[in-house]
């Protein structure tokens, strides 16, 4: 890029946007995204707008037109298992590849991470976070646990003081990403005004509809070199509708949670059987080790196991 | 007299860009990146107070300069500050790079001092004419 900063002085000039796109090699990684992710229509189109808006600085700064680094920190938020973490792990990459972090890691905290302990000791832990994450992206999960409103000796503000500063001072070195459940981000962002203007990107995951899901089931199962039967892809379908209606439903991470479980009843039937066992029989899941899930009897099919009959 | 220990001592002071820069290349070796300071220019003292702990999974120089600029608001202007780079593999197992980043604004040298001893015997003595008075007071 240094090399082309000098021959374009002139004023008709021009930049080819398409070649720029794909010799920043943020394409591959859009590519990658839409490969890979399957919905999340509005999520993908926000991060085209965003690599957009920083592509067009970057030309800006080669025509010598003055491009103030934009503020690049996103909340994140959506119900469990609508693929915030993936996302943000990409985001990483793009905002590496565009040049706008300089070493594109990822660092995924919590408030345990953050929050100390006892008095004094939140300061150092935060920084010791902060520091591990320059250069690249620090992900906040479920931030909205760090304000604590009922306890206002709570140390989580200390934490939050210090992000926000660095957040506003340190601009170019950090880009930070707060993720969580909608309803609690929104009251997080009420408690704390100073975040929200310091989060220039708010990004709503949408729920999986039914059809993506099954997909998404699809997917999971090809990356590990399983398939399903077709009376399995039927019984699978009608898992996702019923568990979809149930409480804590998960979106992907129910539906990987669910394939695990069918694996591992797989497993034991392949196990107890008579005959001996093909490469066939290894990859396919059949029908009767989904239909053994507690959601087709009215249970739910989570961890830890509800118990439907006392012990003894 | 200006102290010259370590890199880059006879240059003129890095600035915080070309420090950064430095910092970086010792991240991307590898190398843990500590901060020192003390107050006793003596040059065989080796062992400075550490500016909390080694840096070992800092991945980017903004890191170390934020760390930097904490122990320089504590100490800048009255202590000699140092950047080191200690490389932990085998065989290697010792400071790479060190070199000083910040440094008292007023440095007063060293007093030369000979003592005779046994006859005519002379025993050279090297004195920091900052250390004559106690530890944080003296610059």
């Amino acid at each position: 890029m240094d090399a082309m900063t000098d021959d374009l002085k002139r004023a008709d000039d021009a930049i080819d946007f398409r070649a720029e796109f794909a010799n920043s090699g943020v394409a591959d990684v859009f590519d990658e995204l839409e490969r890979d992710l399957v919905g999340l229509a509005p999520v993908k189109k926000r991060l085209k707008e965003i690599a957009a808006l920083l592509l067009v600085d970057r030309a800006r700064a080669r025509f010598g037109l003055s491009a103030v680094s934009p503020t690049l920190h996103m909340s994140f938020t959506g119900n469990p298992g609508t693929g915030k973490t993936t996302v943000a792990l990409r985001m990483a990459e793009i905002l590496h590849r565009l040049g706008y972090v300089r070493k594109g890691h990822l660092v995924t905290v919590t408030r345990d991470d953050l929050v100390g302990q006892y008095i004094g000791h939140t300061a150092p832990k935060t920084k010791e976070v902060l520091k591990k994450a320059m250069g690249g992206v620090l992900f906040i999960d479920e931030a909205y646990y760090l304000y604590r409103p009922e306890n206002e000796r709570d140390y989580g503000q200390e934490a939050i003081e210090i992000l926000l500063q660095v957040m506003e001072n340190q601009r170019d070195d950090l880009v930070v990403i707060l993720a969580g459940y909608g309803e609690r981000m929104e009251r997080f962002f009420q408690a704390n005004p100073g975040f929200r203007s310091r989060v220039a990107h708010h990004i709503d995951f949408p729920d999986y509809s039914a059809e993506e899901l099954s997909q998404i089931g699809e997917r999971i199962l090809a990356g590990m070199n399983y398939r399903l039967s077709e009376t399995a892809a039927d019984a699978f379908e009608r898992y996702i509708e019923l568990r979809k209606a149930q409480p804590h439903f998960a979106n992907g991470r129910s539906i990987r949670n669910a394939l695990d479980r069918a694996r591992l009843r797989q497993a034991n039937r392949l196990f107890n059987s008579e005959r001996p066992v093909t490469a066939d029989d290894l990859e396919t899941i059949e029908a009767d080790d989904i239909l053994a899930s507690r959601v087709f009897s009215g249970g739910i099919d989570s961890y830890p196991p509800q118990q439907k009959e006392p012990n003894g | 007299m200006r102290i010259t220990q370590g890199a880059f001592s006879f240059l003129p002071d890095l600035t915080d860009e070309q420090i950064a820069g430095q910092v970086q290349y010792c991240i991307d070796n590898g190398w843990a990146v500590n901060i020192e300071f003390t107050d006793d220019p003596h040059p065989r003292n080796t062992y400075w107070e550490m500016w909390g702990l080694p840096m070992f999974d800092v991945k980017d120089a903004a890191g170390v300069m934020f760390e930097l600029n904490e122990c320089r608001k504590a100490h800048a202007g009255r202590h000699y500050i140092r950047v080191s780079a200690f490389d932990a593999t085998h065989t290697w197992e010792s400071v790479r790079l060190s070199f000083i980043v910040d440094r008292p604004e007023n440095e007063p040298g060293f007093a030369l001092e000979r003592q005779e001893i046994d006859g005519r015997r002379i025993h050279y003595r090297t004195t920091a004419y900052a250390t004559v008075k106690p530890e944080g007071a003296r610059y």
